[in-house]
């Protein structure tokens, strides 16, 4: 018996059960009209802009990092001016972007900043990685930071430019006691996608909405939505781990 | 070969190095004692300015190394140093430990960095362990590991930092050993350490500091034999 058959016997019930009504409402929100497409379209845009905003806030965040941990690690007495006044502008961005919520900024960005302009899932992006970007920048430098200074000292004492004993010795290091952090940062921006309708982006909310408009059922088509997220995040969950593993080999015993 | 002049570091209100001047000779070993807090430490780490001094100079080989405009990373590449916690670095192999500084800093090809590495490890009885993880040793290999690492480069001075007061007592011997050794290679060598023993045996000039000056310093065997001092005395007998 096919979906659509199933459909029609439930539907022609007078009384429909609980199970026997969930499938009519799912048929609705998932094979009427082909309406399954309209989510997997919606996937297409989060998965867009999750890689763009992914892409954008850790280029500012490494940026911003580097800039403040340089910034603390200079030799005193020899301040930089100019390092100074970028430090100080990072430290405005960090606190505005950690300050406010993601939402309201998206809102600013969507119907203020951007008003006129009509590619939403560009600008919904474009603040959902400025906004991770902070982020990022933040798990970046506490990584750097909690990293034992004698692991620079020792770099350096033998010879090592800074940016040397960045890339060899502190960064791998730290990268590795980051990811658990990076890991969760980057799950709250796959989910945070999920606001952009409110500006208008085609994501797979607003497609789930835009269903709803027409069954006035609304559980089914959440449900899908919420599942669809689940299995995304298990995904990213699982190569985490595996990368986790793969970089824990130095700590064998 | 190094000429410190008028050597004072604070940090904040706190005066660790109050106008410290000394100067120490090509081939010798000098021993640095002292309580804990006398600036002892600090002032090994101002002479490779992992410290940077308040104010004084500093000149290593004719060079002023104070001097800003000065490349500070070629000093330190002639300057080896070891730590009290060793800092090898965890994500790496031991081998390449050793030949990371010499092939980065152009020194040797990684072929020749290989090598030395080979020699030097056989020399510190530790050549099975190239391919291991510093998590997997002991501290008096780590610390044998670290004095090679810091050899690789060919240094001129070598700078030890308490390099035996994070051992177990047990592995203190074999880190002095590859120490002892060296010295009687005639490597200049300056070491902060609590190891009297050593500073009798090895040294050619003891030093002692407390509250941020040098105190007394002499000959070993005189300097434990007469200790001049009172504060010194006071050390000694707490310490011997």
């Amino acid at each position: 018996m096919g979906f659509t058959q199933l459909y029609e016997t439930f539907s022609a019930l007078e009384h429909p059960g609980f199970w026997q009504n969930a499938y009519i409402q799912f048929y609705n929100a998932w094979f009427y009209k082909d309406r399954w497409t309209m989510y997997f379209d919606g996937l297409l845009t989060t998965l867009e802009v999750t890689v763009m905003a992914l892409a954008l806030g850790v280029v500012l965040g490494v940026v911003v990092a580097m800039i403040r941990t340089a910034h603390d690690q200079q030799r005193l007495g020899k301040r930089n001016p100019f390092l100074s006044v970028v430090n100080f502008l990072c430290r405005i961005y960090v606190t505005v972007i950690r300050g406010t919520p993601m939402m309201v900024q998206l809102l600013i960005m969507g119907l203020v900043i951007f008003a006129s302009n009509r590619n939403k899932t560009l600008i919904g992006a474009l603040s959902l990685g400025i906004n991770s970007g902070a982020y990022v920048a933040e798990i970046i430098r506490g990584g750097l930071m909690s990293l034992d200074p004698g692991q620079m000292e020792a770099g350096r004492s033998l010879g090592l430019g800074y940016f040397d004993t960045m890339r060899f010795i502190v960064i791998p290091q730290a990268f590795k006691a980051i990811l658990p952090a990076l890991g969760n940062e980057f799950i709250t921006l796959l989910k945070d996608t999920s606001l952009i309708n409110v500006i208008g982006g085609k994501e797979i909310v607003y497609f789930a909405k835009a269903i709803i408009t027409n069954t006035y059922q609304p559980m089914m088509p959440y449900l899908i939505t919420a599942v669809m997220y689940l299995i995304m995040v298990l995904i990213f969950t699982w190569l985490q781990s595996k990368l986790e593993r793969r970089l824990r080999q130095s700590d064998r015993r | 070969m190094i000429a410190v002049e008028h050597l004072t570091k604070s940090f904040g209100k706190n005066l660790v190095l109050d106008d410290i001047s000394e100067t120490i000779q090509e081939g010798e070993k000098v021993v640095i004692i002292g309580p804990s807090g006398s600036g002892k430490s600090t002032f090994l780490r101002c002479l490779n300015l992992l410290e940077e001094p308040t104010s004084g100079t500093i000149t290593f080989e004719g060079t002023v190394i104070t001097d800003p405009k000065v490349d500070i990373d070629t000093i330190r590449r002639q300057m080896g140093m070891v730590f009290q916690h060793f800092n090898l670095f965890p994500n790496m192999t031991i081998r390449k430990n050793i030949t990371l500084a010499p092939v980065r800093t152009k020194l040797m090809s990684q072929a020749e960095a290989d090598e030395e590495a080979v020699r030097l490890l056989r020399r510190v009885n530790l050549e099975d362990k190239a391919d291991a993880y510093p998590n997997q040793l002991s501290g008096g290999q780590k610390q044998r590991i670290a004095i090679v690492r810091a050899l690789a480069m060919k240094p001129k001075v070598m700078l030890f930092d308490e390099p035996t007061s994070a051992l177990d007592p047990e592995m203190v011997g074999e880190v002095l050993d590859v120490m002892k050794e060296l010295a009687n290679e005639g490597m200049t060598m300056v070491v902060v350490t609590h190891e009297m023993g050593f500073a009798r045996e090895v040294g050619s000039r003891v030093l002692f500091m407390d509250g941020g000056h040098i105190l007394e310093q002499n000959e070993p065997h005189a300097f434990f034999a007469n200790p001049r001092e009172e504060r010194t005395r006071e050390f000694l007998s707490k310490v011997l």
